[in-house]
């Protein structure tokens, strides 16, 4: 309509680059492209008001560690470092009935946690990534072994198979306040 | 080939620059899809611990968060030092979890509410007494999702 009319200057669209640039670099700055991470886990539901009797379980198949509010560790009734956890943990899982006092399968392995009131933080996420990580190499191996693949690699229905063979079975009792400095 | 062959001995004409500002709108929009303003501004401060068996959080429409840890310098006159909960803008106590998550469930869809996860993002130097608090209201709030947040390295 407007050019029929007087043919109007055109706008000079030179400067829309220094514009689209300026706003360019706003986004570049503001942006975060970084991923929040962390262990997952999943809460067990409130206990309901009729309760069945839970099943019994065999001590064991029980993995007992505790933590205190000086974040010192006792596993299975001896006092052990952070960094022995995991292969303590590894063994205990995979004892397949072997040691009697041990184990009986992967699948009813059951690692007890209970800590502090105290407790800090920091030692409650070492402890849970030492578990987690006796678990994640635990399930490597059985991929590997199983189908030549690492664990991350499989497909869903082989991971759900692996996850099967090595259920992850960490619970977490309420914690004591013993050590009373929370 | 004979095509461009023929040009190469001629002189060279500048490059033209109009189509410059449609390379950079590009840019542009996919820095403005992509960018994430932060939302809360903190009044705690959080070092997350740091840990090796990490997965990503998917999906961050549908992640809450719950901040722990002592307040900031300029809030510690009036806040003291111990550790504290923030939830969205403000300090909260214990009993205002389960508020909290109800409001944050009633603004997704329906479908959505199982696969809703709660990050807490904690200090360090936190104690667990305050942390088993959230969790039990957590459950209590049938949230059961959680993720402890963590940084990617080894001790």
């Amino acid at each position: 309509m407007a050019s029929k009319r007087r043919g109007l200057p055109e706008i000079n669209a030179g400067s829309m680059a220094d514009i689209a640039f300026l706003l360019l670099i706003f986004f570049l700055v503001t942006t975060t492209m970084d991923q929040d991470t962390g262990i997952a886990r999943k809460l067990p539901p409130m206990p309901e008001e009729e309760q069945e009797k839970p099943p019994e379980i065999k001590a064991k198949n029980i993995y007992v560690v505790l933590i205190n509010s000086n974040n010192e560790l006792l596993v299975e009734g001896e006092w052990a470092e952070i960094s022995q956890l995991k292969d303590g943990a590894k063994k205990f899982i995979n004892n397949n009935g072997v040691d009697p006092a041990s184990s009986d399968s992967p699948a009813k392995a059951i690692i007890s946690l209970q800590n502090d009131r105290g407790t800090e933080y920091v030692t409650y996420i070492r402890v849970q990534n030492e578990l987690a990580a006796a678990y994640n190499e635990l399930r490597n191996d059985a991929s590997l072994n199983k189908f030549g693949q690492r664990f991350t690699d499989l497909n869903k229905q082989q991971q759900k198979e692996i996850k099967k063979m090595y259920p992850q079975k960490i619970s977490e009792a309420e914690p004591k306040n013993i050590g009373g400095n929370e | 080939m004979s095509k461009f062959r023929k040009n190469g001995k001629e002189e060279m004409k500048a490059i033209s620059t109009a189509s410059l500002p449609d390379i950079v709108f590009m840019l542009l929009f996919f820095f403005m899809v992509t960018t994430v303003m932060r939302e809360t501004t903190l009044f705690v401060s959080v070092t997350t611990p740091k840990a090796t068996e990490i997965k990503k959080l998917q999906k961050k429409s549908l992640v809450s968060y719950i901040y722990i840890g002592s307040p900031i310098k300029r809030m510690q006159a009036s806040y003291g030092t111990a550790a504290r909960i923030q939830l969205n803008d403000a300090f909260a106590s214990v009993d205002e979890i389960q508020e909290f998550i109800a409001s944050e469930q009633e603004a997704r869809d329906e479908k959505e509410i199982p696969y809703m996860t709660t990050s807490i993002k904690a200090d360090e130097t936190a104690k667990m007494g305050i942390i088993t608090d959230v969790k039990q209201e957590l459950r209590k709030a049938k949230s059961l999702k959680i993720n402890y947040s963590t940084r990617k390295g080894t001790y």
